[in-house]
């Protein structure tokens, strides 16, 4: 079975998990064998921008050591042969310039989104 | 022999009508004759949290009894139980790192501790599985 899971809500717990509960799912999902590739969509798409920083957190004597670090996230994962699909729409609407992006992403416009779909068995939306 | 239905859910209780329907889904599912398998992430760990507990509700002008507020706790229970009347099976597993992180250990009977491999393992063996994330 092949599924494609579907990153949309972006940001959503990130500082507190450390990571994106999803793509660590999917992390998680392909230490168990399984047969998986990833879509960003929406704001999700800045996952993939390199320059992203979020160290720096504190309150009072309380820091965060190990800030997300979700582009390097999403690296590892294509690492073990999890493909990454970036919808380029929703980049160009951000105003996201490719040169900004990590390397070996699949773009893939919105309008053809549904054949994308076509080549799997199953898909999460996230 | 019956089949399967696969769940994800990311919702906790109490904020949004998505944790409901899913559970109006699964009820439909477990009446339709089949097994059902729940995979609880993130904030739906708490909705098999045992320490949900029933209130007063003044504005209403009603007593804990005449209130009887519904607690997600008690219709998970009552699916379990509506499964297994049916010689079904409604496999509930709380992602266990989601559980420690929210101290939601304290989950009603039948409540599993799993992993994303245990959703993965549901998943296969499914004819199909629906994710109901949070928004």
């Amino acid at each position: 079975m092949k599924v494609l899971n579907i990153v949309e809500a972006a940001y959503r717990g990130t500082l507190e998990e450390q990571d994106d509960t999803i793509v660590w799912f999917c992390h998680a999902m392909k230490g168990a064998n399984a047969d998986i590739d990833v879509l960003l969509r929406g704001n999700a798409v800045n996952y993939a921008v390199k320059a992203q920083d979020a160290s720096g957190l504190s309150f009072g004597e309380a820091r965060q050591t190990q800030p997300p670090q979700l582009a390097n996230d999403l690296v590892k994962l294509k690492g073990k042969g999890v493909r990454i699909f970036v919808v380029e729409d929703a980049l160009r609407e951000r105003g996201i310039e490719p040169s900004e992006l990590i390397d070996g992403l699949d773009f893939v416009p919105r309008a053809k989104l549904a054949k994308l779909f076509g080549d799997y068995d199953q898909v999460w939306h996230w | 022999m019956a089949k399967t239905l696969t769940f994800a859910l990311m919702d906790p209780p109490f904020e949004n009508a998505r944790s409901t329907t899913a559970l109006r889904l699964i009820d439909l599912a477990v009446k339709g004759g089949f097994n059902v398998n729940v995979f609880a992430y993130e904030g739906a760990v708490y909705l098999p949290f045992a320490k949900q507990a029933q209130h007063p509700n003044a504005v209403h002008g009603r007593n804990v009894e005449e209130e009887n507020h519904p607690l997600p706790r008690t219709w998970i229970a009552a699916l379990m139980k509506e499964a297994g009347d049916k010689g079904l099976k409604l496999d509930w597993a709380n992602c266990g790192l989601c559980v420690d992180e929210r101290g939601a250990a304290e989950a009603i009977e039948g409540v599993r501790r799993g992993s994303p491999a245990d959703f993965w393992n549901f998943a296969q063996n499914s004819i199909n599985t629906l994710v109901i994330g949070t928004r």
